[in-house]
């Protein structure tokens, strides 16, 4: 199949940068969307011009590296699917396909295709763990945690961070995210002790990131690979408002 | 900063401001509907004018009212700074967006829904409110102008006869449009605000939750503007004696 | 006893210090034996470890909770995303939660026995012990391992063990355990402890005075060349399976780190040593950039197949003829049949080539002929379609992403695929190489998986290097070179290597050729699969030895990067990692040459039983092979270090 791609360029965070269009021909339709970027930056290299630089790593949608947004969606047409588990059959021939990278304030453009997600890793170190240090635990039998909140909390975990949620809110929150790492560790006994001040200092730093807030439009969690829901974000709002009702921290 | 101004300057704590004002002002509709559908009486006017009298007088009303008035300044206002936070924190647009892919239009655009619903009250209550407490009262026998309200005598008593404000502003076609339109933009501000000030409150469980959502939708969202919006309707007809 | 390898030639002596006394006790002596660094002074030492995945992250939080100063690597933008997060299966620990006679000594026993009798026995053993404090500490983390409706945690069996040891979390268990680890990291880094520098990659090790004082780092995003000095190096840097470009490793999963390490003179341990694994999305066209992999417990109820005859299979390859439409008759179910009593569920290795072998009979059943069937119809006609799915459903969702075809209808096409490596550096007991000062950590050493790594062991071992040793053994080095043994980054030494460095990237970029570190790398991965893959042969190594000597040549003199150095530049990166996998590839053929016996995952078809298994030469082959760099385009020198088993019987392995 042939495509036309609009791809954004820029060289650098202080370069300005464009669309580029490039047409691709004789594309696998069993070629992952990455592997069509892999043929476009061979080609790209053979004429002398510089690849399109891109984040990805696993390739197999868990490393949560890559982060394309894709004709108007962050991950492209297909529902619950990384850009690298995207294939190129979900698209027709002749197709014209416009790539972006994330846009939003706290993940400034590297180059190209490229942003940095910095900001999601501070969040987490604003309190997204239990305080445990390693030898000090008990056996792990010793607390007993009910099969649905495992699976509850599983479900949270599962967030791979790659930014898909702010990506696609209108306000580039990144609540789902946030939620998702309070949630897991709010609904788990583990979590219990330092909750409240893990719900204070998460959302401290996420506003303070510039991500903006949530409208609840719902477009995180349809777009979210791993299908995270919106019940984490309210139960992020309770946590929250709990804390800052309850907690010592005046 | 203490912790109220903190949590009050937070994204999470303004949309909890959001929320509370909001789903007071969606309790202050049901009282204020079913106040108006006194208009359906046919007694020309009295039950409706009656429950007009109870409402400006009543001392615990009229507290609860300046606690209205301010819910919908906190409302508006917190609304524009949530909306310039949330226009910086994308400084950069996407060139190709399809963002109907994966939401509804209301959700997206409460801002705007919101800002042609206050155009509505600024409209409606210099209407009747205003009309209603300082508009000039019009003479025995006078002609009803827009601004001035005549008084009836009920039982001896004279009361303002909001009723005759109401029916001569609804005789004019253009303004039951607008009223029609506002109310169209009362229910998609509605079918989205009511869910989404639980949520934002945390108020989300699997049990109750689809409860809230058809409240939201079907009561809020098409209910209670239809209501609102027949009584236009209803008396353009009735005073023009095209129906009724 | 000590297990003292002799330098031939110098006679430096180089130590496994396995400490002495009964196996089960050996462990408990030498922490009590290690030297213990003042808490006070804890803070006084800084720490590189480059990586962050399990190894790395789990090391660089738990000497942070110490004291120690730690400086952590990663090429991702973010630690959490390096490969170990892909790990489906689950991590294997000698709880017996489920009493079902699981014991310490049977995961050792089961450890040794899968790694075909090529690792330390007082390794495994001490990884076997510290297995149980493993899961503790993941559980208290807030790691969600499945648990029992009670509430208990529940376990599977995994792999061909005969108990369920093996905890999981859904399909995601690296991922939930990489993420308890980043977590702790995350703590530390808050705490102020941990630095990170993400986007920034290892491209040297500094030595001097015989000891490891830093290393030289570029900075991806901007090209930088920086120089950090530390008292200790900590490489957990993972496996090296991409020399044989697709692999199911990340795209950014190399060999850098350990290889200029081994450069530097850390001996490089049984490279050879790799690991096929046999449940894998076959190779569809030349444009594929890596491979999937289907979790091994599909063979739990799935059935490996092809057609009996290499017509029947030409007609399915050309789509003449579909699978269902097989009769029974005409299908064979290979594995079962020649392995009745294992069945489908033999070990990764034999699975793996029976594969091959039938693909190379000609009766392979996708269009490369390159796929053998794993048909669920039975399975779905004995337990229903829905017990199917609530065990795989993911799974089959996965590969009809991928396929583009409903393995519930039709059987899944799998081929094996290069998926771990057991070789990396040579590590004594301590996890230090032979370089004082640096260790290896995880899969980027040698050390506890032998021939072949059993299942759900890889996170085991990387937890256990990471939270459960190295804290002992780091502070008993550290303990006796003082807080005052270490270089100032202006140090000549430094400079010299950050020099060459920037000398390797000239190099590189004014080649100025015409092909890309891709294609060459693609070129790298055919010889190696060929010739050095799943089967082996001297005629074939000496064929790829030959080979890969050309390619270097062309790689040094036909390389093409656009851009600079001074940017962020992927294709410059590549390159950089595509040179040394050349130079690592040449060393696993020689390694696949010097090692006349078959043995786990290396099988040399001249060391095989007439029925085509594997022949291990136990009386000639019982040593980790150590090799030693001895200059550019010199041949390295082999090192022995010959492992005893005082506990274990050698048996040889049987599944029939």
């Amino acid at each position: 199949m042939d495509v036309t791609l609009k791809v954004w360029r820029q060289k650098n965070s202080q370069t300005p940068g464009k669309m580029v269009e490039y047409k691709l021909s004789d594309i696998s339709p069993d070629m992952s969307f990455l592997e069509m970027f892999d043929v476009l930056n061979e080609q790209l290299a053979h004429k002398g011009d510089e690849p399109v630089a891109f984040d990805h790593d696993c390739r197999e949608g868990i490393c949560g590296m890559c982060s394309m947004y894709i004709n108007g969606r962050p991950h492209g047409p297909q529902t619950g699917t990384t850009t690298c588990q995207l294939h190129m059959r979900n698209f027709n021939d002749g197709d014209t396909i416009v790539v972006e990278p994330w846009r939003a304030l706290a993940f400034p453009v590297i180059k190209d295709l490229v942003v940095d997600r910095d900001a999601l890793d501070r969040i987490v170190q604003a309190g997204g763990y239990v305080s445990v240090n390693t030898g000090s635990a008990p056996d792990a039998n010793e607390m007993l945690i009910p099969r649905e909140i495992a699976e509850e909390a599983m479900d949270a975990a599962q967030c791979i961070a790659c930014g898909a949620c702010v990506a696609a809110c209108k306000n580039a929150s990144a609540m789902l995210f946030t939620a998702a790492k309070v949630s897991h560790l709010a609904v788990l006994p583990q979590g219990k002790a330092e909750h409240k001040l893990r719900a204070e200092r998460m959302v401290a730093q996420m506003d303070a990131e510039g991500f903006g807030a949530c409208s609840f439009t719902g477009a995180c969690a349809v777009e979210c690979p791993k299908s995270i829901s919106l019940d984490h974000i309210a139960r992020l709002n309770r946590e929250y408002l709990g804390a800052k009702l309850t907690s010592n921290n005046v | 900063m203490s912790w109220v101004t903190t949590t009050l300057s937070s994204s999470l704590g303004r949309k909890v401001v959001m929320s509370l004002t909001g789903l007071f002002l969606c309790t202050f509709l049901v009282v204020h509907l079913v106040g108006n559908l006194q208009l359906f009486k046919g007694d020309e006017g009295r039950a409706f004018n009656e429950y007009s009298y109870f409402m400006t007088h009543n001392p615990l009303i009229k507290t609860i009212s300046y606690l209205l008035y301010a819910s919908i300044i906190i409302h508006a206002v917190m609304a524009l700074v949530l909306t310039r936070q949330n226009q910086a924190s994308r400084p950069i647009k996407y060139a190709y967006a399809r963002p109907e892919d994966n939401s509804h239009w209301t959700s997206r655009n409460m801002g705007i829904l919101g800002t042609i619903l206050l155009i509505f009250i600024v409209i409606h209550m210099r209407t009747f409110w205003y009309t209603m407490h300082f508009g000039p009262i019009t003479l025995a026998g006078e002609e009803i102008q827009a601004g001035s309200i005549p008084q009836v005598t009920y039982d001896g008593e004279p009361i303002k006869d909001l009723y005759a404000v109401t029916t001569f502003a609804f005789s004019y076609l253009w303004y039951v449009i607008l009223y029609v339109l506002s109310m169209a933009a009362l229910a998609f501000h509605l079918v989205h605000g009511f869910q989404s000030g639980f949520q934002s409150l945390g108020l989300r469980h699997k049990k109750y939750s689809p409860l809230i959502e058809g409240i939201g939708t079907y009561v809020f969202g098409i209910l209670i503007p239809a209501l609102f919006a027949a009584m236009p309707v209803y008396i353009y007809l009735k005073v023009n004696h095209i129906l009724f | 006893m000590i297990d003292v390898l002799e330098e031939q030639e110098t006679g430096t002596k180089l130590e496994s210090k396995i400490p002495e006394g009964p196996l089960a006790d050996k462990w408990t002596k030498h922490k009590f034996n290690l030297k213990l660094v003042n808490p006070a002074n804890k803070r006084k030492y800084e720490i590189i470890v480059v990586g962050t995945g399990l190894a790395g992250a789990s090391a660089a939080a738990t000497l942070a909770e110490l004291g120690y100063n730690v400086k952590a690597f990663c090429f991702q933008d973010s630690p959490r995303r390096a490969h170990s997060i892909a790990a489906q299966g689950g991590i294997n620990a000698a709880k017996n939660y489920q009493n079902d006679g699981d014991s310490v000594f049977r995961l050792f026993y089961d450890t040794i026995k899968g790694g075909d009798y090529r690792a330390r026995e007082a390794n495994v053993h001490r990884l076997a012990e510290v297995s149980v404090s493993i899961i503790d500490q993941c559980v208290a983390q807030g790691v969600p391992f499945a648990r029992e409706y009670g509430g208990a945690l529940a376990n599977r069996s995994f792999g061909g063990a005969q108990v369920s040891r093996t905890f999981y979390a859904r399909g995601q268990t690296g991922q939930q355990l990489l993420l308890g680890a980043y977590s702790a990291l995350s703590r530390q880094v808050a705490n102020g402890k941990v630095k990170l520098f993400p986007r920034t990659e290892m491209l040297d090790l500094v030595v001097e005075g015989g000891k490891a004082r830093g290393i030289i780092t570029r900075n991806l995003i901007t090209g930088k060349i920086e120089a950090h000095s530390a008292h200790a190096v900590l490489l957990c840097t993972g496996g090296y399976g991409n020399v044989f470009y697709l692999s199911t490793n990340a795209m950014g999963s190399n060999t850098t780190a350990i290889w200029r390490a081994h450069k530097k003179g850390a001996l490089f341990g049984n490279p050879c040593f790799t690991q096929i694994h046999p449940t894998c999305i076959p190779v569809k066209g030349n444009y594929q950039s890596k491979l999937t992999l289907m979790s091994e417990s599909l063979r739990n109820d799935g059935r490996v197949w092809v057609p009996k005859t290499k017509e029947m299979a030409e007609k399915v390859r050309k789509g003449e003829l579909k699978a269902k439409d097989i009769k029974e008759e005409d299908r064979d179910y290979f594995l079962e049949r020649r392995y009745p009593s294992f069945g489908n569920l033999v070990p990764r290795d034999v699975a793996s080539r029976n594969a091959k072998m039938v693909c190379d009979e000609g009766r392979g059943v996708a269009p490369t002929g390159l796929a053998v069937y794993l048909d669920f119809a039975d399975a779905i006609k004995r337990d229903g379609r829905k017990v199917i799915e609530a065990k795989y459903g993911n799974l089959f969702e996965m590969y009809e992403k991928i396929v583009d075809d409903d393995p519930y209808e039709t059987p899944m096409k799998i081929y094996p695929a290069v998926h771990y490596t057991m070789g990396g550096l040579w590590v004594d007991y301590n996890l230090m190489t032979n370089i004082p000062g640096l260790y290896a950590l995880g899969e980027a050493n040698f050390s506890d998986h032998g021939a072949n790594r059993l299942g759900a062991s890889a996170l085991m071992q990387g937890l256990a290097d990471g939270y459960f040793v190295i804290p002992y053994t780091l502070g008993d080095y550290l303990a006796t070179i003082g807080p005052a043994d270490k270089l100032p980054v202006d140090h000549a030494v430094f400079k010299e290597a950050e020099n060459g460095v920037k000398e390797t990237i000239n190099r590189m970029l004014s080649i100025k050729g015409e092909k890309t570190a891709e294609e060459l790398h693609r070129q790298l991965g055919h010889i190696m699969w060929e010739y050095c893959g799943m089967a082996r042969n001297e005629e074939g190594l000496i064929k790829a030895r030959k080979l890969i000597q050309e390619l270097k040549e062309e790689f040094w003199s036909n390389l093409r990067i656009t851009g600079t150095d001074q940017e962020l530049n992927p294709a410059l990166e590549q390159a950089s990692r595509v040179a040394d996998f050349i130079e690592l590839g040449a060393l696993m053929v020689e390694d696949a040459l010097n090692r006349n016996e078959s043995c786990g995952g290396h099988f040399r078809e001249e060391y095989s039983t007439e029925d085509g298994e594997a022949r291990r030469d136990d009386e000639h082959y019982t040593y980790v092979a150590a090799w030693q760099y001895k200059g550019p385009n010199q041949p390295e020198k082999l090192h022995k270090e010959n492992l005893v088993f005082e506990t274990v019987k050698l048996t040889q392995r049987s599944y029939k």
